[in-house]
């Protein structure tokens, strides 16, 4: 079964240094290099700090942009695995190495399967 | 009759639903195949009888009422392959074929912390328990068909989320069974409050929570802690004759008549609390169950060894430091010392506020009050313990409590 793992952190509040950065890039490399070397890694991406989001809805057939995300919430999207695993608590021992888990949280979703009649071709 | 048939075949269904998820890798077909078979023994037994097997005859029709489904469902080709093992191993060899082992795997898949807590109190009890939805519905004073939704949604993402179907590995298994430690005891004490009606399938959660825990202890010998809920339970549930009143009142620990409690099953409690204690490792279970054994113990109310359980409430406060367990320790301390040594803590435990709003802190204060003499402290405690009880059993013994302190106070 393949599982999002979902990466949920507060935004940080000042820039960190280049020290700090590079010691926190550190512990995401080793991380995933762990998961690839298991042979579980299917993708993921981090994403750009939530400072640089443009939500978008359509009303009324009116597209409306607004800055950031609607929803109040203290912890933000960050990025995402995609992981290959026999069951939920191999997906759940990957969430709990995920470098932020300590201060942040990590959602795991399996993914759905579209059905095939619904699929489209790259 | 009925009871009967329902009492046997919560026996059997547990060992059944392990089995045919075990061989045909569909926890929800299983479980929908066994409840199927009971309505099955609901026609057939009372005119034909109770088989002398009840458990293969259990087995070997959810099997029969599986296959049948996969046939309706047209799945037949895709599961062949199971079918076909099926052929090979009889009804009677597959029961025998580590079920015990099937059904802890049940458990702890029933029990996954990924599933809402009140969905792994209903799975539990219906898969593993054999109950069915409408008694679960009714233990919970739920509508029958809020209980399916409930069993339904945890079903599905049992599937869904693939929650998998094994006792878990070691390096899980600790965490994992104090989860399923939990939610025995939790079904425990829904049956062991005192509500309104009902009385019969709330002692049937009560000893449905106690048969998990001879399971666990059957198939986990070594685990103390499963050994020490299941003395907590018995222990417990052996005073269950002499809590209620013929009015249907709660009679208080100390009020009660000791010659209604089951010592047979004391004495059970009492020999799985000293195993439990012999493994070692001492947990939060075999504490409380040590203090339950004290009580069950004791000749009469005065003749409670109160040091004894106020150092083990001191132990339990180390392993599970929660305020409920400090005002435990307060009440027994004054007990055993005097009134002024448990309000020495329990004042403490006042300024840590988090106990505020719990009635009984009120009332366990203002009773230490009475008893030290102080009833002008003691009365307006025991107005906060009243305004904050919901229950108007309680409500009325704390209001007669409240006119002795007060005609005190006058004098």
């Amino acid at each position: 079964m393949q599982y999002a793992l979902l990466i949920y952190t507060e935004p940080m509040a000042e820039p960190r240094s280049d020290d700090e950065t590079a010691a926190s890039m550190k512990l995401w490399q080793e991380f995933t290099q762990e998961v690839v070397d298991a042979g579980a890694m299917r993708g993921g991406e981090a994403l750009d700090e939530i400072a640089t989001a443009t939500t978008v809805r359509v009303r009324d057939g009116k597209v409306i942009t607004s800055d950031g995300p609607f929803a109040e919430t203290k912890e933000v999207l960050g990025g995402f695995y995609l992981v290959e695993c026999d069951n939920i608590d191999e997906a759940i021992g990957w969430a709990a190495k995920i470098p932020i888990v300590h201060q942040g949280s990590v959602e795991v979703r399996p993914l759905w399967n579209v059905p095939e009649e619904y699929q489209v071709a790259e | 009759m009925e009871r009967e048939i329902a009492v046997v075949f919560r026996e059997e269904a547990g060992k059944a639903t392990a089995t045919l998820t075990r061989s045909f890798g569909d926890f929800g077909l299983a479980e929908e195949a066994v409840q199927e078979a009971f309505i099955a023994a609901m026609d057939r037994w009372p005119t034909d009888g109770i088989p002398d097997s009840p458990g293969a005859w259990v087995t070997t029709t959810a099997r029969r009422k599986a296959l049948d489904r996969l046939r309706r469902e047209q799945t037949f080709a895709r599961k062949a392959h199971l079918v076909a093992f099926d052929h090979v191993v009889s009804g009677e060899e597959i029961g025998d074929l580590e079920a015990g082992d099937d059904r802890l795997a049940l458990l702890f898949m029933c029990c996954h912390p990924s599933l809402a807590p009140e969905g792994q109190i209903a799975l539990t009890l219906r898969a593993v328990g054999g109950l069915t939805t409408r008694e679960i519905a009714r233990a919970f004073m739920v509508l029958e068909t809020t209980m399916a939704q409930r069993l339904t949604r945890a079903k599905r993402k049992i599937e869904r989320a693939g929650i998998p179907f094994r006792v878990p590995p070691p390096e899980l298994v600790e965490e994992r069974l104090q989860q399923v430690l939990h939610i025995v005891y939790l079904i425990f004490n829904e049956g062991y409050a005192v509500t309104e009606g009902g009385e019969l399938i709330r002692e049937d959660l009560c000893a449905e929570a106690i048969s998990l825990g001879e399971l666990l202890v059957q198939l986990m010998p070594e685990e103390a802690e499963a050994r020490g809920l299941l003395a907590l339970m018995l222990l417990h549930d052996a005073r269950r004759p002499a809590r209620v009143g013929a009015d249907g009142e709660l009679i208080t620990l100390e009020k009660q008549d000791r010659k209604r409690w089951d010592r047979d099953q004391i004495e059970t409690g009492a020999g799985h609390v000293r195993r439990a204690l012999e493994a070692g490792e001492v947990g939060p279970y075999q504490i409380q169950a040590s203090i339950a054994l004290a009580h069950a113990t004791a000749a009469s109310a005065a003749e409670t060894d109160w040091v004894h359980i106020s150092w083990l409430y001191e132990q339990l406060g180390r392993v599970q430091p929660t305020p409920v367990v400090e005002l435990n320790r307060a009440v027994a301390l004054a007990m055993a010392e005097g009134p002024d040594r448990g309000l020495e803590m329990i004042e403490r435990l006042g300024e840590d506020g988090r106990l505020n709003r719990y009635h009984l802190f009120h009332s366990a204060r203002a009773e230490l009050l009475r008893r030290a003499g102080r009833s002008v402290d003691a009365a307006s405690a025991y107005r906060t313990a009243i305004d904050l009880t919901e229950n108007e059993r309680e409500r009325a013994f704390l209001r007669q409590r409240l006119e002795e302190v007060t005609s005190l106070a006058d004098n």
